[in-house]
């Protein structure tokens, strides 16, 4: 668990993060949405000290994070940055290993862990372990840049803008990677990022920051349905409010019974991509599918619009 | 017409063309600081081996002249630079008048232009070559050590050069070391001076500017005017300073011209080390800095690897300077080749210049190749991982 009570960041004159707190949960990923300028990525550097706050505490797990010298401190959160900053002069094997080496794992130790998270990342250790970064291509660098960050199993991985240099489809791979392995190591992750797109589809909570304020806290849904304010709502974009809320939802909740013709639907696709999907063929209705196959019922054209449509 | 020219072949025929044919092969003097008289290839050698050398030089130089194979144009360079080189020796024995210790035959115009003409193919060729760093030691390796087997054989013995230095050869071995040691010790004083200065400079931005000014402004004193100016603070403290004189710290002698070079070595190692240490990218300092790095630690293994290249080029820079530099020592006392070229100038004894002059440029040249090559060795990874 990670507490923020009061924390501000003055530069001077100008407050650049002003009395943020908030609390993430373990085991979730909480998204902090905001234009550039908005002190998103300063509280996201407050949390591991690379930036010193000028007033206010976060506690790691009940812990002060000002118990530990400050680079102890780092090599137990995992951080993640835009453009992936790996050291060009080592291979992405000593790169991965750089947390590890750092705390002084022994050799056959740190081997391991750096070959099972190349497995993972589906890069051939044999293959991509002796190579440099820039012989790899921008989504495999990326990988390597979260690979690293993990590499030590830190609890807490914080993350900023890791996605922002990709494009659109490598993106949506590296988004779903993540979900991944957070669910399979259930790691607390704080994520950085301007896209509501990508903070609608990451978070379990996004936290919206506008002048260094922490303007509203909330589920997606709430953001959604709930703005605090017209900054939110200009955020999450009027026109994209409706499809962003059923998006969170998957075709499993939105089963009705009965029969449809044409191609059935898997039920873990996104509500959003099922209407799509209905708009597209032309049809009032399609079969939903479970996982082992099996029909379960069918998805309506009317079922998913009312879904869309405001929460009260 | 199929037949086409090299552009660098046409300026080689040229040079050669004019200095086989029109220039003084070698010189003739009745003692060693007399005007001499000039001796063409024909005239300096004998009767069979002058047309022959011609020849040589004719067919290295037509090609030259012509698109011809990589492989021709080295071995037509080597012939060529081998024959000069055996056979101005050759000249030096024939030219000699019998049981005559006074007179000095020495390389004349045409044969160093012939010199330069067959080196800037040789040196054209193995650029086109590519060769990696440590081929190129290699070849240096090579060549210095056929320089030496002609040295050590005796053909040259003949020589003007060779018999000054056959007069010297002890001071010549003692200034050597003496140039060797201002210029490599000055480079060690900068390196270990400058490292931490220029470190400092990219932590501390307020005095990046004001430092590199400094540095620069001493960059523009002429050298001999630093000499000058250290000469009264060095003596002071040769004085005042107890141990300082008995360390040989004097107003003249070695310790200023040890002090300037020092001075004018800093510029390029603190300017390089700046400049290397802020073209290390953003994202990975950054990186370093967020995933536990100690300001040690970030230091020794990311910025330093990373800059090291810039670096070393600033070292390369200084050295090469160094040796040339080390010569105007001489002028306060501090040693070093220089000796020899201006006891030569004082003497208007051409070819003491050259034994002063010669081993100097050979330093220098030798230490730009070995350095560049190191550098290449450490810049290739680095070269590689530029982000593309």
């Amino acid at each position: 668990m990670i507490e923020i009570e009061g924390i501000s960041k003055r530069y001077d004159a100008t407050t650049v993060v002003d009395d943020v707190s908030m609390v993430i949960e373990p085991r979730t990923i909480a998204v902090i949405v905001g234009t550039s300028g908005s002190g998103k990525t300063t509280l996201l550097r407050m949390i591991n000290r690379l930036v010193e706050p000028t007033a206010g505490v976060i506690r790691l797990d009940g812990a002060d994070n000002r118990s530990l010298p400050g680079y102890e401190l780092r090599r137990s959160i995992g951080y993640a940055i835009q453009g992936h900053g790996l050291f060009p002069h080592r291979t992405v094997a000593q790169n991965i290993a750089t947390v590890p080496v750092l705390l002084g794992w022994d050799a056959a130790r740190i081997k391991r862990r750096v070959d099972e998270l190349m497995t993972l990342y589906q890069l051939d250790p044999q293959a991509f372990g002796p190579r440099y970064p820039h012989e790899l291509s921008g989504g495999q660098q990326q990988r390597v840049g979260v690979a690293r960050a993990l590499a030590a199993e830190p609890n807490v991985l914080l993350m900023d803008e890791p996605f922002g240099a990709l494009d659109p489809i490598i993106r949506n791979k590296a988004q779903e990677d993540l979900l991944a392995i957070q669910k399979r190591f259930g790691t607390t992750i704080i994520l950085v990022t301007h896209d509501m797109e990508e903070a609608v589809h990451m978070g379990d909570k996004i936290a919206v920051m506008d002048a260094g304020k922490l303007v509203q806290y909330a589920r997606p849904a709430e953001i959604l349905a709930k703005p605090a304010s017209a900054f939110v709502e200009t955020l999450v974009g009027a026109s994209e409010k409706p499809f962003r809320l059923l998006s969170l939802g998957r075709v499993r909740d939105a089963v009705e019974t009965g029969a449809a013709e044409g191609e059935a639907i898997p039920a873990d696709t996104s509500q959003r991509d099922a209407l799509a999907e209905l708009l597209w063929s032309g049809r009032p209705a399609l079969p939903v599918t479970g996982a082992d196959g099996k029909p379960l019922g069918r998805v309506t054209v009317d079922g998913l619009v009312k879904r869309a449509a405001r929460p009260t | 017409m199929t037949t086409r020219f090299d552009k660098l072949g046409v300026v080689i025929a040229a040079i050669v063309a004019y200095a086989a044919f029109a220039a003084p092969f070698a010189t003739l003097r009745a003692n060693r600081i007399v005007p001499g008289e000039a001796r063409s290839i024909l005239e300096a050698l004998p009767p069979t081996l002058g047309p022959l050398l011609l020849a040589v030089v004719v067919v290295a130089a037509v090609v030259a002249l012509l698109k011809t194979p990589l492989i021709l144009r080295l071995a037509a360079s080597v012939v060529a630079l081998a024959a000069l080189a055996l056979l101005i020796g050759v000249a030096g024995g024939f030219l000699t008048p019998e049981g005559n210790s006074f007179a000095r035959i020495s390389p004349a115009s045409g044969f160093w232009l012939l010199i330069f003409a067959f080196t800037l193919l040789l040196a054209d060729g193995l650029t086109r070559l590519n060769l990696s760093p440590s081929a190129r030691i290699a070849v240096l390796v090579v060549t210095a050590a056929a320089i030496g087997m002609l040295l050590v054989s005796g053909s040259w013995n003949s020589l003007s050069i060779l018999k000054e230095y056959a007069n010297r050869a002890d001071s010549f071995w003692a200034e050597g070391s003496k140039h060797v040691t201002l210029a490599l010790g000055s480079l060690a004083a900068a390196v270990i001076a400058g490292l931490p200065l220029g470190i400092l400079c990219h932590r501390v931005e307020k005095l990046r500017a004001g430092v590199l000014n400094v540095l620069n402004i001493i960059q523009t004193i002429p050298s001999i005017a630093l000499f000058g100016l250290l000469i009264a603070p060095l003596g002071w403290v040769a004085t005042h300073v107890p141990g300082a004189a008995s360390l040989g710290v004097r107003g003249i002698g070695t310790a200023p011209a040890f002090v300037a070079l020092f001075l004018y070595s800093l510029l390029p190692v603190v300017a390089n080390t700046v400049v290397g240490l802020a073209g290390v990218p953003r994202a990975a300092n950054d990186a370093a800095r967020g995933m536990g790095m100690t300001e040690r630690q970030r230091l020794f293994s990311v910025e330093f690897p990373l800059a090291f290249p810039v670096i070393l080029t600033g070292i390369r820079i200084v050295l090469v300077q160094n040796i040339g530099l080390a010569t105007i020592a001489a002028l306060i006392g501090g040693g070093g080749f220089g000796v020899f070229v201006f006891q030569g100038v004082g003497q208007t004894a051409m070819d003491l210049v050259l034994l002063g002059a010669v081993p100097t440029v050979a330093l220098a040249f030798a230490a730009a190749i070995i350095l560049d090559a190191v550098i290449e060795m450490t810049s290739t990874r680095r070269r590689e991982a530029q982000p593309a």
